[in-house]
């Protein structure tokens, strides 16, 4: 008996060490677990525990204000309350709160659409908007509902407003929402809840400035994602204002005239470059593209004949006409072809082998030397100066003019022209460069084709002295006075002072084309050239029936008006270019705009005033 | 003297003062070492706060530190008389709370006595090896070989088990099974016979899946991926490993851990303790704790030995195991080694019923230590 008990006690002696020895390997598991974690692995857990506590949110900087010249706001944000949604706040039901929210803000299909499609593509915690510009009574109706609207909230925030309305949009442009493509590539504060991007104008060309950087608060937060403590707050920089050389004085007389009509008007600073004024009509109100467009609002703005989204002052690309005889004269001149006293026979019409071209004018001008050419703006005249220069001196003297280039101004949308040369037409034509190609380009038609931009620095080079000037909106801080005055062109300054002189005769001779335009402020005066350029050839028919008035044919059939114009004449300083669409004739239609325009030029002496520059380098963007 | 005293002593007859000074004062200064530890702990958890965990928790020591010297000061016969008895009555408590418990985060545990929220499980945790040592101490090392000897131990564990099972209480079935299962393999039952049940257990894996409730069965999966649903079912051993992961070696420092501060485990104070030391001490911390367990535990086999009775060895080794499982289960589990069973962290997991079952049971190993040197016979119960 004591023996069997004596093995009972061996055998639970040797069952408690294999005991203790199984229990010693396991916890030696644990030890080597423990050193996996906290030491192997303890990086990773640290970085996934800081995940965990901090979340950053993002914090949008308010958009730079855009100024004119004087410091009148062009752009600028307003207080706007806005109903945004958090789909996860709305108890798993974003139909039942969208339901209940339509009860008190009637939302439109379109706008439930665009919400849900919205809510997908964000994440559950991300604020999606609704609607902005909530008036106050919307905003108060919401705030009573709101225990029974959960996951809607209410915001305070900043929309862009354009004071200006119609009579700046062309500069300004517009703002809007941003597009798919630009969320994909693009920065987190694009995914923001209504944020806004440039889509035109200074507000898409200037927009990184504009946009400024984003902030950034770090926050610790609970399991439960309640912020705890903010840990640091990076405020950003808020968008750079931008001072514009724009004068909106001038800018609202060149709107106010050209409204009605389809067409462009550029004042520049003619050393500079400043512009000082740029309208484009008919024109539309970029609050409305803030605010969101309606279905029939779009419609009416892409499907309107007159074009109102495109800029025509950079966009629109019309024929030169007369205002183009310039640029052929100081060809003539340059290649030793004409002296300024050379006479030609203007007989109304002249023939090139079969064919007839015909002066404006079907009696003929008689005898006409180089200034009364240009103040008659015979075309028989230049026909055979363009003749005897031939088109490779003509296009050469264009491009030196800037003709067939983009000008370079800060706007997007600009168009480059075209300057035709024998090359340019076997190349793209497939056809030989023909002597009647050289006569329509002579008086500014065929295929030579000009934005009026364009046009508005041809002339401020002629009124200039022949330097290259830019067209600029903005002007950089490190802009050295040196650039105020472009690259000289290398044309003999005499050969530019007989343009002008002509320029003079047709505004202020009693003879002259552009009478109309004539125009006295203390003592300063303008100069200028008409232009009128044909939409529909004239047949012969129609010519032998006799001209018909412009104001008794179609207006799409009606010719362009044209008129460029310089001031004052003793010391110039403005450069502008107005081009009416089937205006009729540029002195009866795009004369008088030009005057308005240039007297109000003239009188508020904008370049008197240096404008604000733009702080590029202070940014770091 | 020293004669007549042995003949007290194997008589039994100690005066309280001479039990009193057999205590093994070292065994209760590792108890005290692992209690403080739980103290700071629970501090912490609250944020660096007495309430609502550490103050309790406190107060319950000090009572379980009264169980403990009252459980010790009481001869060991007594237990061994008694053990069905306590057996018994744990059985019936296991059955009324079954049918009049109180309904605490789904699965009926308590049983409310209105003044003490009494937790039966635990309780039987203590009387099954209490009655597991007797029915051993009773029977002979070639009775314990035969197959007939196991059968009515086995269903005196089986009978609980399947009580607490169906409560359900994973947890505590594991601690119970594994804890007699261990028993059973310290007085000699042949290795075959573990061989041949653990076959039995694979093959009704399937079978007794069915029974798992959808919770304990996702508690299965969760173990096997827990980053299969992160913010779901998978949150908390992710974050729990994120915890301790992130205390590194040295830790975050004493109320410096971010993520229980925060609150990305919720019930911290409880299953998930161990976290919150490892997260503000580091690998420091909880190696530490680790080897003041395996202290406690060295040192439960050192009184097992000491004791010249089957049945005080048998107890000894039995609630030592006891305490074994519940840290190897606990911390295996935080770490992510083991599917999340509901195993509290013995003396520093908030909650009273362990830690009062638990210095009861240290109450036990005391008492063994205290009578080390009193032989019992193998009909020792029956002796008066």
């Amino acid at each position: 008996m004591i023996t069997r008990d004596g093995d009972k006690g061996k055998m639970l002696t040797r069952r408690a060490a294999m005991l203790a020895g199984s229990q010693l390997f396991l916890s030696s598991i644990l030890l080597g677990r423990m050193y996996y974690l906290q030491v192997l692995e303890s990086d990773r857990y640290k970085t996934l525990a800081e995940e965990n506590r901090i979340s950053t949110r993002l914090l949008a900087p308010p958009r730079g204000l855009i100024f004119d010249r004087f410091g009148q706001p062009m752009a600028q944000n307003n207080q706007n309350f806005r109903v945004l949604v958090i789909s996860e706040q709305t108890e798993g039901n974003l139909n039942a709160t969208l339901d209940a929210l339509n009860k008190i803000l009637p939302l439109t299909d379109g706008e439930i659409q665009r919400i849900r499609k919205d809510v997908r593509r964000s994440r559950d915690f991300t604020p999606v908007t609704i609607r902005e510009n909530l008036t106050w009574e919307q905003m108060a109706a919401i705030q009573l509902n709101a225990p029974d609207l959960p996951g809607i909230i209410i915001d305070e925030g900043l929309s862009r407003h354009y004071p200006f309305n119609e009579s700046a949009a062309h500069i300004v442009g517009y703002v809007g929402a941003v597009s798919e493509e630009e969320i994909a590539a693009g920065k987190p504060l694009l995914r923001l809840p209504g944020f806004r991007v440039g889509k035109s104008g200074i507000e898409l060309q200037y927009n990184t400035a504009l946009c400024g950087k984003e902030g950034a608060q770090r926050v610790e937060v609970n399991a439960v994602g309640r912020v705890i403590r903010e840990i640091e707050r990076d405020e950003g920089v808020p968008g750079t204002t931008l001072p514009l050389t724009i004068d909106m004085r001038i800018q609202e007389v060149a709107y106010k005239k050209m409204k009605n009509e389809s067409g462009a008007a550029v004042l520049l600073d003619i050393y500079t470059g400043e512009v000082l004024a740029l309208v484009s009509t008919p024109s539309f109100d970029p609050n409305k593209f803030n605010r969101g467009l309606t279905p029939d609002e779009w419609k009416e703005l892409s499907s309107n004949e007159r074009n109102p989204l495109l800029n025509k002052a950079l966009g629109g690309l019309y024929s030169p006409g007369s205002t183009f005889k310039m640029i052929v004269a100081l060809a003539a001149l340059e290649a030793g072809v004409i002296r300024p006293d050379t006479k030609i026979f203007c007989g109304g019409h002249i023939m090139m082998g079969a064919h007839r071209f015909h002066c404006w004018k079907p009696a003929g001008h008689g005898n006409v030397d180089l200034k009364e050419a240009l103040m008659h703006s015979c075309d028989i005249y230049f026909y055979e100066v363009a003749r005897r220069t031939g088109i490779d001196k003509i296009s050469a003297m264009a491009k030196r003019f800037g003709f067939g280039m983009p000008t370079g101004i800060d706007l997007p949308g600009e168009k480059s022209g075209l300057m035709p040369t024998r090359r340019w037409k076997e190349l793209i034509l497939g056809e030989q460069w023909l002597q009647g190609d050289t006569y329509n380009t002579g008086i500014g038609q065929g295929y030579v084709l000009a934005t009026p931009i364009q046009l508005a620095v041809m002339t401020a080079i002629l009124a200039n002295d022949g330097y290259k000037v830019k067209p600029t909106l903005v002007v950089p801080d490190d802009r050295s006075p040196s650039e105020c005055k472009g690259e000289y062109l290398n044309i003999p300054k005499n050969y530019l002072q007989m343009m002008r002189d002509g320029m003079f005769e047709v505004v202020n001779n009693p003879k002259g084309t552009a009478k109309t335009a004539r125009l006295n402020v203390d003592g300063k005066m303008i100069a200028g050239k008409t232009g009128t350029t044909q939409v529909k050839r004239i047949s012969m028919k129609e010519r032998e029936q006799g001209m018909r008035r412009q104001d008794e044919i179609p207006w799409e059939e009606r010719n362009h008006a044209l008129f460029v114009s310089f001031g004052p004449t003793d010391n110039p300083r403005y450069a502008l270019a107005v081009v009416v669409e089937h205006g009729g004739g540029g002195s009866t239609s795009a004369a008088p705009i030009a005057r308005a325009i240039m007297e109000a030029a003239l009188k508020f002496d904008p370049a008197a005033k240096t404008p604000k520059t733009f702080k590029k380098n202070a940014e770091k963007l | 003297m020293a004669d007549f005293s042995s003949f007290r002593l194997r008589n039994a007859n100690m005066t309280l003062k001479e039990r009193f000074m057999r205590l093994s004062w070292c065994y209760i200064f590792l108890i005290c070492m692992v209690a403080l530890t739980g103290f700071v702990v629970l501090y912490a958890a609250a944020n660096g706060g007495w309430n609502p965990w550490a103050s309790r928790q406190f107060s319950r020591f000090w009572l379980g530190f009264a169980i403990m010297l009252a459980v010790a000061m009481i001869d060991l016969r007594f237990w061994l008389k008694y053990a069905y008895v306590f057996y018994v009555g744990a059985l019936i408590l296991l059955f009324i709370v079954e049918f009049f418990g109180h309904d605490a985060m789904g699965a009926q545990r308590w049983l409310n006595l209105g003044f003490i929220k009494v937790q039966p499980s635990e309780l039987m945790k203590i009387a099954l090896i209490l009655a597991l040592s007797r029915y051993f101490h009773g029977s002979s090392l070639q009775e314990m070989m035969t197959m007939s000897s196991i059968v009515i131990p086995s269903f005196m564990v089986l009978l609980p088990v399947a009580l607490v099972l169906k409560q359900p209480d994973l947890g505590t079935a594991v601690l119970m099974g594994a804890g007699s299962l261990s028993l059973f393999f310290l007085v000699g039952v042949q290795m075959w016979k573990f061989a041949a049940l653990g076959v039995a257990g694979l093959v009704s894996i399937p079978i007794g899946w069915r029974f798992l409730h959808d919770y304990q069965k996702e508690r299965v999966f969760t173990f096997l991926d827990p980053e299969r649903d992160p913010l779901g079912k998978g949150y908390h051993i992710l974050q729990s490993k994120i915890t301790l992961g992130s205390g590194g070696v040295f830790g975050k420092g004493f109320l410096q851990g971010t993520q229980s501060r925060l609150n990305f485990l919720p019930e911290k104070q409880t299953d998930f303790i161990f976290t919150v030391l490892a997260e503000e001490f580091g690998l420091v911390g909880s190696v530490s704790l680790l080897l003041l367990y395996l202290a406690l535990i060295f040192y439960g086999y050192v009184i097992a030995f000491r004791s010249s009775s089957f049945f005080g060895r048998l107890l000894a080794l039995g609630l030592t195991m006891n305490l074994f499982l519940y840290v190897f289960i606990n911390i295996a589990m935080v770490m992510g080694l083991l599917p999340v069973v509901g195993v509290p962290l013995p003396m520093i997991s908030y909650g009273g019923t362990v830690m009062l079952t638990l210095m009861f049971s240290f109450g036990l190993i005391e008492c063994v230590n205290v009578n080390r040197d009193v032989q019992i016979g193998r009909r020792g119960a029956y002796d008066d």
